[in-house]
């Protein structure tokens, strides 16, 4: 379907998919987890734990009524030894709970596989799983699974694109686990009524790609959608468009255009829910970068913190100047590494000073590279211009709220100019303060 | 033991290779067989006058800089491309004196006076041959005749739109394209210059939008009017206009559709100019007229969203 589609544009980065051949290895038990209360949008969890408490692996130790939240569950068994605020990954201060592992692993008794025989169980399943959207905001999964309009949504897109040099754990996680993922997509597109279910991964993943091919050999209603190589093919908006032909206009949610779109290892954590019961309690990160000893794959509780990570992976060979929580495109760079992992990180990269290094700005030349790179079909470097001299009226004439953030821009601009953070974020900040909603 | 002072930086933390210096490097390397195709024609002269060319802009950039205050940018090469380009643009015989003045005026009031790099609505190289041409007439025809055609009592002659102008009898096709011919120093061979280009595009440093469109009007407004296209195609700078100068990227359009428009228009004007103006030469009025129209074409060229129709398009962020 979509090989005769006009492509939307992109750029190509170098891959840097060093850890493409590491399967992922769980690390050792870290001594302690220090569990955020808010690792998603929406309403953060209260506490339903005090200190003192004895805790088991699974259990939930953090909950909200709120419509619009997912619970969070101990990654260890252990005794609760803090309840205390601390900076979290996402960069912001949080209630966060700490917890000193007994080592013992031991399951709750609350991990039993739930009985799911309609929609209504199985979303309040997926809600118990405590699975997140991966997508930098971390929408709750079981909110994205229930749309306004189940009748108009059709189509289940997974995204296995991974196009973020670097990260290889999706992929990974699609070699290892491509039958549970299968199996997960067939339970959603059961339970939520969806006819067609799309797999899109880029073709730098053939192994992937071909066990997914054999996978859905005698499911028709399942796809593989070998995406061409190019960044940003996992942006939510950019799959949907080459994987349905549909476009996802700012603003709107996937599921106004018929389409629901989960990452592989949301869909992974749900069939291993629905099987075993366990919830999201670990998480399969990447670690790599030029000052890394060992880059990896690694599988860690939610809550180690990052230097128990690293020195899993063999502590750092040289002096860290810069470590990125996510891809080098779009994953934010910490000011220190004091924090710990959450449901949202997918890698953990650290770099010495020759790649921290910020390159001066100089003068845009209009030379129109961000024009070719930009996904959304946006002029950047106006956007930019109309920041800066604070006009509205030309910030909405070239749609400057339609940026998704991606960076294509900035990493073409031979000026060096900010442009995806400005657009993506000042902009946004800018306009919404002078009430010119677009 | 935690590491802490890490450097914060917005995403994304990775940039292309490419910066401007790059690109800049680049075009110069691009006019490299121009320049040597005029050094072959016009003898050693031709790159003395490069050298002052280059050697004066770069100096003009710097000094203005540092009189006005700003970031000193040399080393973006950008003055260094505006003094070959205008070198290319002389007859290899003008005295060094007005070549100096030309670059005055490219980098000192058409490029810093605007603002410097990336401010200036015309090209600067394109401005300071006119400005030349206007200012220092007869030295800028006096084109000297290559090496090969010089008899004692004949090193000048008359470009092939001069002969053409006049209906004199012009240069074989063949002679334009190779570049054995009388002129500017880059707008004798038509063959080096499309090296260059070819270099440019492959490099991904233009694209071929814009002189491929410059040179299809020109070629197909030469057959309307009953001309010959490849004299017209080959001769006074359409080669060098359109595939250096034109794709300026400061001064021509940003989206593909504008630089259509431009690359048209551009066409255009050099003909109607050509075949019925007083000058014969076209090219640098053409540039600086869609140089001046940049702006509105490219507000007028605004891409419309990913699929919102044109026409909805005011409204295409409302759910
Ligand atoms: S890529 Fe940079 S220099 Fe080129 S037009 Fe865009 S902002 Fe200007
Ligand atoms: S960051 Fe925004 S403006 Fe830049 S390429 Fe991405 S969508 Fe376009």
């Amino acid at each position: 379907m979509s090989s005769v589609q006009k492509h939307l544009k992109g750029i190509h980065v170098d891959h840097c998919k060093n850890t493409s051949g590491c399967p992922v290895t769980p690390i050792t038990l870290p001594e302690k987890v220090y569990i955020p209360m808010s690792q998603h949008i929406g309403a953060p969890c209260q506490p339903t734990v005090a200190v003192g408490d004895h805790v088991k692996v699974g259990q939930i130790i953090g909950d909200n009524t709120a419509p619009v939240c997912a619970p969070i569950h101990a990654s260890v068994s252990g005794e609760v030894t803090a309840i205390e605020q601390k900076m979290t990954a996402q960069g912001r201060v949080d209630t966060v709970i700490v917890i000193t592992a007994d080592g013992k692993q031991e399951a709750a008794e609350t991990v039993v596989p739930p009985t799911v025989t309609n929609k209504e169980e199985f979303l309040s399943a997926v809600r118990a799983s405590g699975a997140v959207g991966l997508g930098g905001a971390g929408f709750p999964t079981h909110i994205k699974f229930n749309p306004k309009n189940p009748e108009e949504v059709d189509t289940l897109i997974v995204n296995g694109a991974e196009c973020e040099p670097y990260i290889t754990v999706d992929h990974q996680t699609m070699v290892a686990h491509a039958q549970d993922i299968a199996d997960g997509m067939k339970h959603i597109m059961h339970f939520l009524n969806l006819k067609k279910g799309i797999i899109g991964i880029e073709t730098n993943k053939p192994d992937a790609i071909a066990k997914f091919k054999e996978l859905f050999a005698d499911s028709p209603e399942l796809e593989v959608n070998e995406l061409q190589q190019q960044y940003p093919q996992g942006a939510e908006r950019v799959l949907c468009y080459e994987s349905t032909g549909r476009h996802l206009i700012a603003g709107k949610l996937p599921a106004d255009v018929g389409v629901i779109i989960s990452n592989v290892s949301t869909v992974l954590k749900i069939e291993q829910f629905l099987k075993t019961g366990m919830p999201l309690v670990t998480k399969s990160i990447t670690v790599d970068g030029n000052v890394i000893k060992n880059p990896q794959n690694v599988e860690a509780p939610i809550g180690t913190p990052l230097t128990d990570i690293i020195e899993f992976c063999g502590g750092y060979t040289g002096e860290p100047k810069k470590i990125i929580l996510g891809g080098p495109m779009m994953g934010r760079a910490i000011p220190n590494d004091d924090v710990c992992v959450v449901k949202g990180t997918s890698a953990i990269l650290a770099f010495d000073e020759a790649f921290a290094q910020i390159n001066p700005e100089t003068a845009c030349i209009n030379c129109g590279r961000c024009v070719k790179a930009c996904p959304m079909n946006l002029v950047p470097t106006a956007i930019y211009k109309a920041y800066i001299n604070k006009d509205l009226d030309a910030l909405n004439k070239y749609h400057a709220m339609t940026c998704m953030s991606c960076g294509c821009c900035t990493y073409v601009c031979p000026a060096r100019k900010q442009l995806s953070f400005i657009n993506g974020n000042l902009v946004k900040g800018f306009v919404n303060s002078q009430g010119g909603k677009k | 033991m935690n590491k802490q002072n890490l450097i914060v930086s917005s995403a994304p933390h990775v940039v292309s290779p490419v910066n401007t210096s790059r690109i800049m490097l680049d075009v110069i390397i691009a006019l490299v067989p121009a320049m040597a195709m005029a050094a072959y024609v016009f003898g050693i002269r031709a790159l003395l006058l490069t050298a002052v060319c280059v050697v004066a802009c770069v100096f003009f950039e710097y000094a203005t800089e540092r009189i006005l205050k700003r970031p000193v940018t040399i080393t973006d090469l950008s003055a260094v491309v505006t003094g070959v380009i205008l070198s290319l643009n002389l007859p290899a015989t003008l005295p060094l004196w007005m070549a100096v003045i030309g670059c005055f005026v490219a980098i000192v009031l058409v490029k810093q006076l605007f603002g410097g790099l990336g401010q200036n609505f015309a090209n600067p190289a394109i401005t300071a041959r006119i400005a030349l041409f206007i200012g220092f007439a007869t030295a800028m025809t006096t084109w000297p005749l290559p090496a090969a055609q010089q008899t004692a009592d004949a090193v000048t002659g008359a470009t092939p739109l001069a002969l053409f102008a006049k209906g004199l009898e012009v240069p074989s096709n063949a002679e334009m394209f190779f570049g054995t011919i009388g002129g500017s120093m880059g707008e004798v061979s038509a063959l080096a210059l499309l090296i260059g280009g070819v270099y440019l595009v492959f490099k991904k440093v233009i694209e071929p939008t814009i002189p491929v469109c410059f040179i299809a009007t020109v070629a197909v407004m030469a057959i309307l009017t009953g001309n010959d296209p490849i004299f017209h195609v080959c001769a006074g700078g359409v080669m060098l206009g359109s595939i250096f100068m034109a794709t300026d990227y400061v001064t021509s359009p940003i989206t593909r559709k504008g630089k259509v428009i431009f690359g048209i228009g551009c066409g255009l004007l050099t003909m109607i100019i050509r075949l019925y103006a007083s000058y014969p030469e076209g090219v640098s009025f053409a540039i600086l007229l869609m140089n001046i129209m940049t702006p509105h074409i490219d507000s007028l060229t605004v891409p419309a969203l990913n699929g919102v129709p044109k026409e909805k398009k005011a409204k295409g962020g409302d759910k």
